[in-house]
């Protein structure tokens, strides 16, 4: 699990989920459709400019506004290996977890990371590593967010409870 | 140890005597809400992990209303879904077309009560704190896991209060309250915490004006907005006593003291809803498109303002205006007060319950160049449609003067002695 690397994309502040996943494409289910339209609002194409597991580093409330998961599906499907941001918004923070997408709270990645440049991430340990070999202090999740993080997102550690229940 | 009544909710569902701001609790749920956007992705969730019977059918709650009549092929095969998943298990509590509205106006009618532990697959679940409920948002993955176990886990929040005093001008109105504060405080202003509104200008509001306030809550980064419970939520609701409430020495993160009498008609400007101005200060912008609805003001009280402001005048013939009553029950309501009538005969559409342009979803969609002004809660670039249109977020009378004079108005000119 700890093992997200990838070149940086920089992005502001309040980055909200019409931008992230404009509402026109809401009816969409398949998380493969939806990441086509990935940050549409933002940059033309981001789905097929971003290499797979590069990073999003924004600044506060990152994901502000609709309790859509389409916005982290999207981001994933394109590509996207973590969301690194100064805050999240609540919804889009649950969500982003649930999907098995890491939303990242760093204090201070958004100032000191330069676009472009590769990072790593380490959960468990709580660090952004740098190739200057800078590491970034991240915010540490409870115990239960890991296990579902490790696990994949919460459907498959859903599974895993169900199949648990069952045994017994 | 003193508690606000966020806590004191997640404490009675999680089975505790007592939590506080920042522990984690498993709370069993009230009521779950899913609509026709969200919930097929819950139902996608349900198929993978091969169960899909809710763990309590009465406490789920689904409403199409976000694309309703259905729009597209793909829109039917959605609600279509919904429909199939409700017969299947036979839910008594499924809002089709003709038996719906908005999701949170129908969720305040029928199904809320103070206390209760609300979650729905939809931002805006926080209107419904105005209940003294603790309700908030969640994702489809989240609602899938509640469908199957009747509980969720919380961060219990800080609470950040805001203590309205004065009163009111006429023309100006619960929308401008909650605008107000949140320019002020920003749009993360009150992030992850519980926003409790309290104080005489609260009481004075009626329940509608309530939901208008706290479905906002989560512009500014909310996890619920809350009120305390008083006589005119027992009335609303139905119930006799509603014991859970903030206790007086209860801690709170912040005090935002608001005073009503300085507060003008106010405009949330594109794209954030934090940009705002008094609508005497915004500047001249003519509106293509006015759109009064929403589960922010859809309900009777904004349709009255409205239609005294529009009654035996026109429509400015370079607008369209757009009026959506939020559910049936109150479409009934101002088709008996005659605002219906006003609307019709002013110029403008008046469609059927349902969330409309305000998400940019099936109709009143916005051009490149084009400007709405609206009564519902988001600005963001592109929402309303093309990402060159523009959106202004406004109070039901300061709309209903904009349709008349096709640009942004200050409503106060047109009230003198109505409401009185």
């Amino acid at each position: 699990m700890s093992g997200y690397k990838g070149k940086v994309w920089l992005f502001g502040n309040n980055i909200d989920t019409d931008v992230i996943f404009p509402g026109k494409y809401l009816v969409l289910t398949d998380p493969n459709e939806m990441a086509k339209y990935a940050l549409e609002g933002l940059v033309q194409g981001f789905s097929s400019k971003i290499a797979k597991g590069d990073i999003i580093v924004a600044g506060k409330n990152f994901g502000c506004g609709s309790s859509r998961e389409h916005a982290p599906l999207a981001l994933k499907y394109a590509g996207v290996g973590a969301v690194v941001a100064r805050s999240f918004s609540r919804i889009f923070f649950r969500n982003a977890i649930n999907i098995g997408l890491p939303a990242v709270i760093s204090k201070y990645a958004r100032d000191v990371l330069k676009e472009g440049e590769m990072i790593s991430i380490d959960l468990e340990r709580g660090y952004i590593q740098r190739r200057n070999g800078e590491r970034l202090p991240v915010e540490g999740y409870p115990q239960f967010l890991l296990e579902i993080l490790k696990d994949g997102g919460l459907l498959q550690n859903l599974k895993k409870r169900v199949k648990k229940e069952k045994r017994r | 140890m003193a508690m606000t009544i966020s806590e004191k909710i997640l404490a009675r569902a999680s089975g505790k005597d007592r939590v506080e701001a920042g522990d984690y609790a498993v709370g069993k749920i009230d009521l779950a809400m899913i609509h026709d956007l969200t919930g097929p992705l819950t139902l996608n969730v349900l198929k993978e992990v091969g169960y899909d019977k809710p763990w309590d059918p009465d406490r789920v709650v689904i409403i199409l209303d976000h694309q309703v009549p259905a729009n597209s092929t793909v829109t039917a095969a959605l609600h279509k879904r919904l429909r199939d998943y409700a017969r299947k298990y036979g839910l008594k509590n499924y809002h089709d077309l003709g038996r719906q509205g908005v999701c949170h106006q129908i969720l305040a009618e029928s199904y809320v009560k103070p206390g209760m532990l609300v979650v729905g697959a939809d931002s805006h679940t926080c209107s419904l704190g105005a209940l003294s409920a603790f309700a908030t948002g969640i994702g489809s993955t989240e609602m899938a896991a509640v469908f199957l176990t009747g509980e969720l886990w919380f961060r219990v929040p800080e609470t950040v209060k805001f203590d309205l005093k004065g009163k009111l001008e006429r023309g100006v109105s619960a929308k401008d309250i909650i605008l107000n504060i949140i320019g002020r405080v920003g749009v993360d202003g009150a992030l992850y915490c519980a926003a409790e509104f309290a104080g005489e200008g609260v009481e004075q509001l009626s329940v509608d004006g309530r939901l208008t306030v706290c479905n906002m809550a989560i512009e500014m980064g909310g996890k619920t907005g809350i009120i305390n419970p008083d006589r005119k939520t027992l009335e609303y609701t139905g119930v006799k006593t509603a014991p859970l409430r903030s206790d007086p020495d209860a801690e709170y993160l912040k005090v935002v003291e608001v005073d009503l009498d300085e507060i003008e008609p106010q405009v949330a400007m594109p794209h954030s809803v934090d940009n705002v101005k008094s609508v005497s200060e915004a500047g001249e912008v003519r509106a293509d498109q006015v759109f009064i609805g929403s589960c922010t003001n859809g309900r009777l009280e904004d349709l009255e303002a409205a239609a005294g402001i529009l009654k035996g005048k026109k429509v400015n013939l370079n607008t369209r205006l757009i009026v959506i009553p939020a559910s049936q029950k109150i479409y009934l309501e101002a088709e008996r007060g005659g605002y219906i009538r006003t609307f019709v005969e002013a110029g403008g559409v008046v469609c059927n319950p349902n969330c409309g342009p305000c998400l940019g979803g099936h109709m009143g969609i916005l051009a490149d160049g084009e400007t709405c002004v609206s009564t519902s809660n988001r600005n963001f670039m592109g929402r309303m449609g093309s990402t060159a249109s523009r959106v202004y977020l406004v109070s039901p009378e300061t709309a209903a003067a904009t349709a008349v004079e096709g640009r942004l108005t200050d409503p106060r000119k047109y009230v003198r002695g109505y409401r009185t």
